[in-house]
């Protein structure tokens, strides 16, 4: 791993003030589970680490008037305990469940989670974010089983966050400082799919920090399901989130979002609007769920996702109603 | 540049100058003397190298030592107290939990947390919980057996 040089900053503002113009500058540590790997491989080679896990204000989950507020530092252990979050956020503690292994969950931050880079094979091995060689996308011509179905050149990787459709379903924000202020900004735009090279898939700026989400406070039902190869220590191969506004037993108004099948987490409109009226059942949520995977565009050893997004969407559904 | 640390290692203080990029696991293992926790894949993925943070289980291959300045760290070598195995070591060890041994370590220190959190666990709770650490020798069954024993004995 390339030497740097650490800082324990006490405060957000020293922190922020310790951060660069751009990357490669310096970079955020929490727990460390992606950054560590990422310097391992000389990923990144920061000139310098900043520690926030010293600063106070960015831990702890709280009640808010508009919802619950949650710090960027907050472990995935403590989200899985926290009474708030399991009476409010089904869809939060499903997805937190599936994060493997609780010496991940002990370290692992929820900031972390939203910010940590893609698992893509070639980004992983020194091909850059968008595996291009001579003009010319890796993964679209390579090994691309474990890609994007719902991916758009030139970005072919699939957003690694667990907790990111979960809470855009649910409609949260993300709050990001800097030393010019701070700004708010919904989970649904904090990812984004990279035109080039030097983009990252992420609206954080180098000189940002991201300090809290903010969950509103509607009532929804709410539920999150994971297809995986294997129970442990992996990745899911497709995941669903769904939150439903309910009348009764009837569906007011829904919100879908698929995960680990695209460059962002992805949502489904369509599918989410036609359950509007509808009390959700095997065969209302089998049709949704085909709905939302209408518009895939699998890869040359990926068409198998496709089947696993829809059967995500569809028991994410029947999940949030049992 | 050097920054100094200083921890409690099984409730012993150590203080020294580490390199920021020096893994916890090399600090434990070169720097500190512990041979016990292992190096496996050094990925956060076997487990080996399993401790216990301010008394919580984590990977020290995937933690820099700085991380640690001021917190209280368990090895497995400060499992056994007073000359007297902990529970789980004896129950590994009458249980026939391991074979080469590698894996040991970092299993009782995730166990050790495991029935912290849940003095009774089921067999599939137990698989669930041990999940982040790989053994290649026993298909762990007798680990699972292990970790049950030593649950009823400690009176979960």
């Amino acid at each position: 791993m390339q030497a740097f040089e650490y800082a324990n900053p006490k405060t957000l503002q020293e922190a922020l003030g310790l951060l660069g113009s751009s990357w490669g500058e310096a970079d955020v540590l929490a727990g460390g589970t992606d950054l560590l790997g990422l310097m391992k491989e000389y990923i990144h080679t920061p000139k310098r680490v900043v520690n926030i896990k010293g600063i106070k204000e960015l831990g702890g989950i709280e009640k808010t008037s508009a919802g619950v507020r949650i710090g960027a530092t907050v472990t995935v252990a403590e989200l899985l305990s926290s009474g708030l979050i399991k009476s409010q956020f089904p869809a939060l503690i499903q997805a937190a469940q599936g994060i493997a292994s609780m010496q991940i969950r002990n370290m692992g931050s929820i900031g972390g989670d939203l910010c940590q880079r893609p698992r893509c094979w070639y980004f992983r091995s020194g091909y850059g974010l968008l595996a291009m060689k001579d003009g010319k996308s890796l993964v679209a011509n390579g090994e691309n089983r474990y890609h994007a179905i719902f991916g758009r050149a030139p970005a072919y990787f699939v957003s690694a966050s667990s907790f990111g459709p979960a809470l855009i379903a649910l409609g949260a924000k993300v709050k990001l400082a800097s030393q010019s202020g701070t700004r708010e900004l919904p989970v649904a735009e904090f990812f984004v799919a990279p035109a080039t090279e030097d983009d990252r898939e992420i609206a954080l700026k180098p000189n940002e920090i991201l300090t809290e989400i903010l969950v509103p406070a509607e009532t929804t039902r709410n539920a999150t399901y994971e297809v995986r190869q294997k129970e442990a220590l992996d990745w899911p191969l497709a995941t669903a989130s769904v939150a439903l506004k309910m009348d009764g037993g009837k569906v007011r108004s829904a919100e879908i979002v698929m995960g680990h099948v695209g460059p962002t987490p992805v949502r489904a409109p369509k599918a989410a609007r036609s359950l509007t009226g509808k009390t959700i059942n095997e065969t209302v949520a089998e049709k949704a769920a085909a709905t939302a995977v209408k518009g895939a565009r699998p890869l040359s050893q990926n068409a198998y996702k496709v089947q696993l997004a829809k059967a995500a969407v569809k028991r994410a559904l029947l999940r949030a109603v049992s | 540049m050097k920054t100094e640390i200083s921890v409690t290692i099984n409730g012993e203080a150590h203080t020294h100058e580490v390199e920021p990029r020096l893994l916890l696991i090399h600090y434990l293992r070169d720097v500190v003397g512990l041979k016990g926790p292992h190096i496996g894949c050094e990925t956060s993925i076997c487990g080996a190298c399993t401790v216990a943070v301010n008394g919580k289980a984590v990977k020290a291959c995937t933690m820099f030592a700085v991380q640690a300045d001021g917190a209280e760290i368990l090895t497995v070598e400060g499992l056994a107290e007073n000359g007297k195995l902990h529970p789980l070591q004896e129950a590994f060890w009458n249980e026939h939990a391991l074979q080469c041994g590698f894996c040991t370590p970092g299993m009782l220190m995730t166990a050790k947390e495991l029935l912290q959190r849940n003095p009774n666990p089921t067999e599939e709770e137990i698989r669930h919980g041990l999940e982040g650490n790989l053994c290649r020798c026993t298909g762990y069954q007798h680990i699972v057996s292990a970790v049950k024993a030593a649950a009823a004995r400690m009176g979960g």
